[in-house]
């Protein structure tokens, strides 16, 4: 049973009349990732600042191990390391200069080598900051929020501008986090990372949590998007499609058949057998599944805002 | 633990101002160039600023630490602060264990070294030019504080309010009118002197010439400092923005 890193509860913030975090519930426990999905504005950010205790809540708690991180906030930054979105270091310094600095401030950190080599600062670490590109200051950003080996992590778009080897270097260490027992909070707008690597989704907008879960219960939850596309080798007959249409919901357009929802394996094998009684063949054969994306969409619609 | 991470802090922003080739340009090459010009030229004696046989040191040295102490305590690190603002470094360090208040502390930390520095770089080369007092230690060390805390409360107020280009441009801009305008460097006769000896580069000014050249202690100006370190904590306390 994993212990609570972080509690939030009847969390409210507002920018004047504007609510931002309208009543959120939030827990991210040791060993697991929990991922905070949302459109842009959705109040992901603001939360992480009032979880950190940069901003004080309207109203609500938030505790890191217990401990108020507003009034107590020495103990828990001890314990919570943060890499926030647009960085956060100072231009001018070097990297390592950067990491050794922030070490000092910590009463039990890790070695600046101990990030340095496994993130590949090294190739980089003889220029400023300023002078780097995005995705290697997201490396040195992901380095000076785990320097202080923290027990609670918030990751804000760790992997934004980095390239496929950078990212899956930085998702294997983010997994390693957790199976170290570090609660880590991802937020990031990439829907298959969230996928891949949480444990357990939030998704916020509009400043309240609407659908929270395991990325697979999410994707369960709604069977709209599930569908079978068969591909038949001549164009498909009504008295088929009546016949599929006792088994599940189906129509055709000319050789291609669709079936919606959730299908299980016997009513899979009963599609098969009448198309072959009707005397056609497969000639192709797709199983859509709803990803965690259809999901997000169906939650948060897709329009702009 | 809290007063190394303090003084770590202070210690990094020291070095990224040494490191920093338009803040030393700003912190020391310019008052060096001014105390030097200024002991160097009859420019003094030419405008009535001194007689023609005083000698131009008792203006120049005070001078040249008043332009020091605001180059680092206002331009400097409201320049500074405005860009790490713009960064999100400052709100990186609030996560950290340094806090808002250890950071704050840090810089101030950070320019209490710079302006020894600058005050140690100053008086040598004064001593060079034959500059022999008198000083009044009490009233130098009074200006010092009152001015770097009114100094640096308003540089950080205008870091934490205004966006980092324009406190770019307004910090120096600033610079420019204390030092030629403002009483910062020279005393302006009648009514105009006696409304920069209100406003903290006045009255800077006042106060350090008393003290270094005169020998004696400038109560007025030290009070206006004085006055304006508790306004200028006070609006930053309000009104500073981390993000």
């Amino acid at each position: 049973m994993s212990s609570s890193a972080l509690t939030i509860r009847g969390l409210h913030y507002s920018y004047g009349a504007h609510h931002v975090v309208d009543g959120i519930d939030l827990d991210a426990h040791a060993g697991s990732i929990l991922g905070v999905l949302g459109p842009n504005g959705a109040g992901k950010s603001t939360t992480i600042s009032l979880a950190v205790g940069t901003r004080r809540p309207d109203a609500g708690t938030v505790r890191i191990f217990g401990r108020d991180p507003v009034t107590d906030h020495e103990a828990t930054s001890q314990q919570a390391g943060v890499m926030l979105q647009d960085g956060g270091l100072p231009m001018s310094a070097k990297p390592l200069q950067v990491l050794g600095h922030l070490s000092s401030l910590y009463s039990d950190p890790l070695s600046v080598e101990e990030l340095a080599g496994p993130l590949g600062l090294h190739e980089f670490s003889g220029r400023a900051m300023r002078r780097l590109s995005g995705g290697q200051k997201q490396r040195v950003a992901l380095a000076a929020a785990l320097i202080g080996r923290p027990s609670l992590v918030f990751l804000d778009e760790p992997c934004a501008g980095l390239d496929p080897q950078a990212r899956e270097v930085v998702h294997s260490f983010i997994r390693d986090l957790a199976d170290r027992g570090v609660a880590v909070v991802l937020t990031t707008h990439d829907l298959a990372e969230a996928e891949e690597l949480s444990d357990e989704v939030v998704v916020i907008d509009r400043g309240r949590i609407i659908a929270q879960g395991a990325p697979e219960d999410l994707r369960n939850a709604s069977d709209d998007s599930r569908r079978l596309d068969i591909r038949l080798d001549r164009p498909a007959v009504p008295d088929l499609i009546r016949r599929l249409c006792d088994i599940a919901p189906a129509s055709a357009q000319g050789a291609t058949i669709t079936v919606e929802g959730a299908l299980s394996a016997a009513q899979i094998a009963a599609v098969c057998t009448a198309i072959a009684e009707a005397g056609a063949q497969i000639a192709d054969l797709d199983m859509h599944a709803q990803s965690l994306a259809d999901v997000f969409f169906e939650l948060t619609g897709r329009p702009l805002r | 633990m809290r007063m190394q991470r303090i003084a770590s802090q202070a210690k990094f922003e020291t070095v990224a101002v040494l490191r920093n080739g338009e803040q030393l340009l700003i912190s020391l090459v310019f008052p060096l160039g001014l105390l030097i010009f200024l002991a160097k030229t009859p420019l003094l004696a030419g405008l009535g600023v001194i007689a023609p046989d005083a000698d131009p040191l008792t203006i120049a040295v005070p001078a040249a630490l008043s332009l020091s102490l605001a180059s680092s305590a206002f331009t400097g690190q409201a320049i500074a602060t405005a860009f790490d603002r713009r960064y999100g470094v400052l709100r990186q360090l609030a996560t950290t264990p340094l806090g808002t208040n250890g950071l704050i502390l840090g810089k101030l930390g950070a320019v209490i070294i710079v302006v020894l520095i600058q005050f140690a770089l100053v008086l040598a080369v004064s001593l060079v030019l034959g500059f022999r007092g008198p000083i009044d230690v009490l009233g130098a060390v009074l200006a010092t504080v009152f001015g770097t805390a009114a100094l640096l409360s308003l540089g950080l107020l205008m870091a934490g309010t205004v966006r980092a280009e324009a406190t770019l441009a307004g910090s120096n801009l600033i610079w420019v009118l204390m030092a030629g305008v403002g009483g910062l460097v020279i005393a302006h006769p009648g009514e105009w002197g006696t409304v920069v000896g209100y406003l903290p580069s006045g009255a800077l000014g006042d106060a350090m010439r008393a003290a270094v050249g005169s020998g004696n202690i400038d109560i007025k100006a030290i009070i206006v400092l004085l006055v304006w370190g508790l306004v200028g904590t006070l609006a930053a306390r309000r009104w500073f923005r981390f993000e």
